[in-house]
């Protein structure tokens, strides 16, 4: 053989030479306190770094901030309106998180949303009069809400479990499906004098809001927060308790890290697949259902300005942990409020996004130790 | 100055990790054209060492000399850049490129027009000098394990290493791809290339090593001897710190009934071939029945039959008076069939999740674990307790997760899953693979135990020494059929091997 061996030279360092260098190392333990420490580091970041834009362009981040906080969380009431905001961002995240636990990516959490209103509707236009009682609305609303948002996540889970279709696309495509089913029901046959929304409801079918028991205690009046928060905080202790303590959760755990190990421990993982995106479907399906019966009142065109997508950033943020949920989508929905109040009202959009780059940057926190050393 | 015959020479590496000292003041130096095995437990420090050459980690203590030159390696690309590449034993390769476009992925040249077929001629080049035959031009999933372990080796020689640090790479190959890649190792040290040898086989250290280094513990124990005219049992005196008995106590017991009976099964591979054709076998209490043969010839698939994972096409399996044929692997684990699967952490294992929730896996579903749709946790937690202390798993606890843990205390926590439901037959694929002495004979233990204990055994292996040492059948497979039977004690090693090489 005649090829030389060459004694190999290092080669310069790259870039400026600094006093000292950075290396990453894998973590093989993550401390419990470690994510939260980092999430609010980078809640932290993202504020200083929307203020340097701010500053930059010659805006004065502190009376920003102060508008925005103040339009979201200064009082009471606003604090309710943000509240109000957050119910269908908790549902629709809640509808995001649990598929996602199974690796299951269900993007469709919006026409998911949209039948669920649609479903709730239909309970006030074709089964009772005006005044029947609200025990018979609201329960038969709910569960029909939750129903067709199950039936809207039945169709891709089955498509998935049977001939394995890929769910994000038909997840994906649903939502416009969805979009259209309701605008024709609301521009045809439900349209209230050709406007593209029905009557408004009757007020049996009328969620309760604080508001309304303002006569029995004073304080609670103009507030909007209404019972479709409730079940949103309802919903996250159940599907807690589900993914925590039950079989089912387990399964859904097991095949979320290993679907090979799955169906070696038994799990029948098609089956699977369609029940955790009907019970993802039916809770979006409830976000929908709370939307036109705590809110809105009626089923009109595009009720949501796009919480089901919103949603698949809230349930990352959570860290696909329920709980973390109800804080998430209140920050959320603090900022959809906030953002109406200044100007211009991008400025909380761009906080959204900027908090979304921070936050998903400090995963590497979570998983590597930095080390700084001494350059030799 | 260290001797300019040391390619490489580390110096009182120190490498701590919470908790735990991986590398303790360790010195290591490789030779111009040798190859120098690393020899050691899991866990004894054997990775650290060459992840810190690599450029993985950062020694927190010591010097490392390259060509008699201070080095500093920060990342792979340093590693790399001093000639030093690893091959790892998961390969990272992207299954959907050629060969030739995972060799050149991620060089600095060429920067932006691609001249493939210039690279494709200088793989070919590369490739026949070493013997390391795979075409540049097929895509890497097409390729066997041993041929994409070449695409591997071939990346790091394009790169330029003349050091290869090789990890536990007969792990995954087959005895006869082993005999290759060890033609190929001694062509390289015969061209001058530098070569690290990780193992824990201690037949292939004597038949390949110059000398061998072995570390207990994040110490060295033996620094550079050379290994002619040591024995395996020196080797694993120095490795484990103890003399290793290679004759396993095995009493002497007679077979039972039948237990598990296989009558002209066919099945078909991934691919849709044939794998098995028309195989019969018997396995009875109190026996355990080793399937010897070469990778490949169905065993893989004999065993999915069995444990469910993989339909029938035609014949019919039975365990005592149920029909397990074509049944969901959750009811035939349940009709008393334990698993320990080949691929422990593609199959038999969830690494993400924690040592308890693995325990519990074939339990979840029945009382006391189970309490209708709910999990008890309290029970789960005493009972995967139990089962880390009886088996004796080394975990810092049952939330730790199981992909933390050492190779052997992975398959500790398989074989006690399986184990403690008491099944009538075990079904065993390649259970001490990668495993190292001291855990290959706690497993090789628990199987007899069951033997003991009245279950049927079925060892799936390719480790020959293994299945003479504990079956009292063997059974050899060739080309998706048994194509020989014979009593262990009546067994005949040439015969043995004339079968698996498929001839009668």
């Amino acid at each position: 053989m005649t090829e030389t061996i060459s004694t190999p030279k290092p080669r310069p360092a790259r870039g400026p030479r600094l006093p000292f260098s950075v290396a990453l190392e894998p973590r093989l333990r993550i401390p419990k306190w470690l994510p939260w420490a980092t999430s609010l580091g980078s809640v932290a970041l993202a504020l200083l770094l929307t203020a340097l834009i701010l500053l930059y362009v010659g805006g004065n981040p502190l009376t920003s901030f102060r508008a925005i906080y103040l339009a979201a969380f200064g009082n009471l009431g606003v604090f309710s309106d943000t509240l109000v905001k957050a119910t269908p961002l908790i549902l629709t995240g809640l509808a995001c998180l649990l598929p996602f636990r199974m690796r299951l990516w269900n993007i469709g959490a919006e026409g998911q949303f949209y039948l669920g209103a649609w479903g709730a509707t239909l309970i006030v236009e074709t089964l009772f009069g005006k005044d029947a009682s609200p025990w018979l609305f609201i329960p038969l609303m709910a569960l029909s809400g939750f129903g067709f948002g199950a039936l809207w996540g039945f169709i891709p889970g089955l498509l998935k479990a049977r001939l394995n279709v890929n769910e994000i696309i038909t997840t994906l495509m649903l939502n416009y499906i969805a979009l259209f089913f309701v605008a024709y029901w609301v521009f045809g046959p439900w349209s209230e004098r050709g406007f593209q929304m029905t009557p408004t409801f009757p007020r049996a079918a009328w969620l309760p809001r604080l508001a309304d028991y303002a006569t029995v205690f004073k304080p609670f009046s103009g507030l909007t927060v209404h019972l479709g928060f409730v079940f949103a905080v309802l919903a996250c202790a159940a599907v807690w308790y589900l993914l925590t303590h039950t079989r089912f959760g387990y399964e859904i755990r097991l095949i979320g890290d290993n679907p090979n190990a799955a169906q070696y421990a038994g799990v029948r993982i098609a089956l699977m697949t369609i029940m955790v995106m009907m019970l993802a479907g039916g809770l979006a399906g409830l976000g929908g259902m709370s939307e036109v019966t705590g809110v809105v009142h009626r089923l009109q065109d595009r009720i949501s300005p796009g919480y089901g997508f919103t949603a698949i950033i809230v349930a990352w943020l959570a860290k696909l942990n329920p709980w973390a949920v109800i804080p998430v989508a209140i920050l959320f929905g603090g900022l959809i409020i906030g953002s109406r109040e200044i100007q211009p009202s991008g400025i909380a959009r761009m906080l959204q996004g900027i908090l979304l780059f921070t936050l998903i940057s400090s995963e590497v926190l979570n998983r590597y130790r930095i080390k700084f050393e001494r350059a030799k | 100055m260290s001797e300019p015959t040391n390619v490489i020479a580390m110096k009182q590496i120190v490498k701590r990790f919470p908790g735990v000292l991986a590398n303790d003041h360790v010195d290591f130096d490789l030779r111009r054209g040798e190859i120098h095995a690393l020899l050691g437990e899991n866990g004894a420090g054997k990775s650290t060492l060459t992840n810190i050459l690599a450029g993985l980690y950062r020694a927190d203590e010591g010097q490392i000399f390259i060509n008699g030159q201070r080095a500093d390696i920060g990342s792979p690309r340093d590693a790399i850049a001093y000639g030093i590449g690893m091959i790892y034993q998961h390969f990272m390769l992207v299954p959907s490129q050629t060969v030739t476009e995972n060799i050149i992925l991620g060089l600095d040249e060429p920067r932006f027009f691609l001249n493939l077929p210039q690279a494709e001629k200088r793989v070919a080049e590369l490739s026949k000098q070493f013997g390391l035959h795979v075409d540049p031009r097929a895509h890497v999933w097409q390729l066997s394990v041993g041929e994409q372990q070449r695409v591997e080796i071939l990346k790091m020689l394009y790169r330029g290493a003349n050091i290869l640090i090789l990890d536990e790479p007969t792990a995954v190959l087959t005895p006869l791809e082993a005999r290759e890649l060890f033609a190929t190792l001694r062509s390289m040290i015969a061209q001058g290339r530098s070569i690290i040898f990780i193992s824990h086989h201690l037949d292939e250290i004597l038949e390949i090593a110059d000398r061998v280094t072995v570390m207990q513990k994040g110490r060295v124990t033996a620094a550079g001897v050379s290994p002619k005219g040591m024995t395996k049992n020196d080797l694993a005196r120095l490795m484990v710190g103890r003399e290793i008995v290679f004759a396993l106590e095995k009493k002497k017991m007679d077979a039972g009934a039948v237990a598990l009976k296989i009558e002209r099964a066919r099945a078909l591979n991934d691919r849709g071939l044939p794998a098995l054709r028309d195989l019969s076998l018997e396995v009875r209490a109190h026996e355990i029945l080793g399937v010897a043969g070469v990778a490949g010839n169905g065993q893989r698939e004999l065993s999915q039959v069995i444990t469910g994972l993989r339909p029938l096409v035609s014949g019919r399996i039975h365990l005592g008076a149920y029909d397990l044929t074509n049944k969901a692997p959750g009811e035939i684990h349940e009709l008393g069939v334990g698993h320990v699967p080949e691929d422990r952490l593609g199959t038999g294992l969830a690494s993400g999740l924690s040592v308890m929730h693995n325990l519990i896996l074939r339990r979840y579903k029945q009382a006391p674990i189970a309490q209708g749709i709910a999990i008890n946790w309290h029970t789960a937690r005493k009972v995967s307790e139990n089962l880390v202390t009886t088996f004796e798993i080394a975990t810092p606890g049952v939330d730790t997760r199981v992909g933390a843990l050492s190779g052997g205390n992975t398959q500790k926590v398989i074989l006690a899953r399986e184990i403690s439901t008491r099944p009538d037959l075990l079904v065993a694929v390649h259970p001490t693979r990668g495993l190292d002495v001291g855990a290959t004979e706690a497993v090789q233990k628990l199987l007899l135990q069951q033997r003991e204990a009245g279950a049927a055994v079925l060892l799936i292996s390719e480790d020959l020494d293994e299945i003479l040492a504990i079956s009292d059948r063997i059974a050899v497979i060739y080309d998706g059929q048994i194509v020989g039977e014979m009593r262990t004690d009546e067994a005949d090693i040439e015969k043995i091997g004339l079968l698996m090489a498929g001839a009668n």
